[in-house]
């Protein structure tokens, strides 16, 4: 079924880069035309492709509202969520879409991410409780409001890797952990629940950890939820000289 | 048998020329060759005060040439960029907590421009009197 | 199940270089502009009396103890800021060969000069 577009309406230029695993070499540019509304996301616009122009188009999406963190793509080359970045702040000029930067392409704009998962499972991303964990028959961890503010912000994360494509040291070198798993440290360690900053300190420290960061700071430009990752690790660097002192008196 | 064949984008080495926040965190980077060059020109002022009055005379006058006017206002240029960005992303690195409440990062940014201003005035006043 | 071997996680001697480039960094942000507008424009070009850095003052300021360490500071420490971003920059540029080297390179320069500048001083506190 193809929806007859009526003169009247707007139209908007879209390009998005295809590639099927099966059949092509190399990525390529594809151009469409859909009608434009001053209400329409990126996401809403490549359902559109899917349903009446091309059901072919692959790209993921699940809750539409910046929280899955699955709709990640380059719109115009800079990374966005599609279902919260709109046409309207890009009409009428074409829009060029494109698969995550600095992950490989599976297929259209679908990314491999798997790389960036095991990234953060690898910093341990839960509470490490100093003595055994405690039933909830012996009551709840408490917290005081300003304790959970000193990390609250960096657990405002849906790890949508956004951070990654625009960090040209994560570009330049794989190897190094990152702006999301850094900033998901800072909120495991700097919460006063947690006990285990000893071990994640040893990922802080290495060459790969934060030490990969010359703090370009487009991560907390382009991070759809303010988490700031660059600060995160501008704290983590404080933190792990003072590690780095302390190694040295006490071997 | 898995059709999988992720495809790698290669990263070309004029990637910080395709975005302008990529070109300002080169400009800012580049800034430390003309404040490298200036520490030398300073460094080669120290030897020539060791060497007497009469070299470190014609160091002084070495200075007056346009081309090392033309180096120092560059350079200047660089170094008043180098300060901006500084103190632009100084607040990432401050976690000072006042009633619970991270420090407003304007007036971290702002302090730093007022101890600027203080710095440089200081140094005038050294200079003159 | 799959048993994963611990990971072995070396640390980094960046910490060190860091805090030079971080107060080398921080001194260039408030001095330099200022060093330069001084130094290199408005006495070369008569707008400031010339007089005012001439050789006497300078040299019984680089004859006192502090003064020749603040000297040695501003001169020196902004190197250890330059350099360390320099390093930072021949990777972002692509130059992969020889990083131990390019190490060695940058902040031995870093070194070399503090040392020189060092050593003058040194020299004229002691005539
Ligand atoms: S830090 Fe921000 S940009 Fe990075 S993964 Fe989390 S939400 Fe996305
Ligand atoms: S669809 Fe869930 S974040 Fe966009």
């Amino acid at each position: 079924m193809s929806k007859k577009l009526t003169p009247s309406e707007k139209r908007l230029e879209i390009e998005i880069l295809r590639y099927h695993p099966e059949q092509d070499e190399e990525p390529y540019l594809q151009q469409f035309e859909i009608p434009y509304t001053t209400d329409m996301t990126i996401l809403e616009a490549l359902q559109f492709i899917k349903d009446h122009l091309d059901s072919t188009v692959s790209f993921r999406w699940s809750c539409r509202m910046a929280i899955c963190g699955s709709c990640g793509l380059m719109v115009n080359g800079v990374p966005k969520l599609g279902c919260k970045a709109f046409l309207r702040d890009y009409y009428p000029n074409k829009i060029t879409l494109e698969a995550l930067a600095n992950f490989p392409i599976e297929r259209d704009l679908v990314v491999v991410m798997d790389d960036f998962i095991n990234k953060l499972e690898e910093i341990k991303p839960y509470l490490i409780p100093e003595k055994e964990p405690q039933f909830l028959t012996k009551g709840t961890y408490q917290q005081t409001p300003e304790q959970l503010e000193k990390f609250k912000q960096y657990s405002m994360c849906i790890n949508c890797g956004l951070c990654y494509s625009a960090c040209p040291q994560y570009a330049l070198d794989n190897k190094f952990i990152g702006p999301a798993a850094l900033a998901l440290i800072a909120r495991y360690n700097r919460d006063s629940r947690d006990a285990g900053s000893a071990e994640r300190m040893k990922i802080v420290n290495q060459e790969v950890g934060v030490w990969g960061c010359t703090f370009v700071g487009y991560c907390s430009v382009v991070c759809p939820k303010g988490v700031d990752p660059a600060a995160a690790i501008q704290l983590l660097k404080v933190e792990s000289s003072k590690d780095y002192l302390i190694g040295m008196f006490k071997p | 048998m898995s059709k999988r064949r992720p495809y790698n984008r290669e990263l070309s080495s004029d990637w910080w020329l395709k975005d302008i926040f990529y070109s300002q965190y080169m400009l800012r980077e580049g800034s430390s060759i003309f404040i490298t060059l200036y520490s030398l020109i300073l460094a080669w002022g120290v030897f020539r005060l060791s060497q007497g009055e009469v070299a470190f005379n014609a160091w002084m006058e070495a200075l007056q040439h346009p081309l090392s006017i033309l180096f120092h206002l560059i350079a200047l240029a660089f170094a008043l960029y180098h300060s901006i960005t500084w103190f632009s992303l100084a607040p990432k690195a401050v976690d000072l907590w006042i009633k619970g409440k991270r420090l407003n990062e304007k007036i971290i940014i702002l302090t730093h421009y007022i101890a600027f201003v203080f710095v440089s005035i200081f140094c005038l006043f050294i200079i003159i009197s | 199940m799959i048993f994963k071997q611990p990971k072995k996680y070396i640390r980094s001697h960046e910490p060190v270089f860091w805090g030079l480039f971080g107060a080398g960094g921080m001194l260039t942000a408030f001095l330099t502009p200022i060093m330069i507008l001084l130094t290199g424009l408005l006495i070369p070009l008569g707008i400031i009396e010339p007089e005012a850095l001439n050789y006497e003052k300078l040299h019984s300021f680089t004859s006192s103890w502090y003064g020749a360490a603040i000297i040695l500071i501003i001169v020196a420490l902004p190197l250890w800021h330059t350099l360390h971003r320099i390093f930072h920059s021949l990777h972002d540029l692509g130059v992969q060969r020889g990083r131990s080297w390019q190490q060695v390179i940058c902040y031995g320069f870093a070194f070399a000069v503090s040392v020189f500048v060092f050593t003058l001083l040194l020299q004229i506190l002691t005539m």
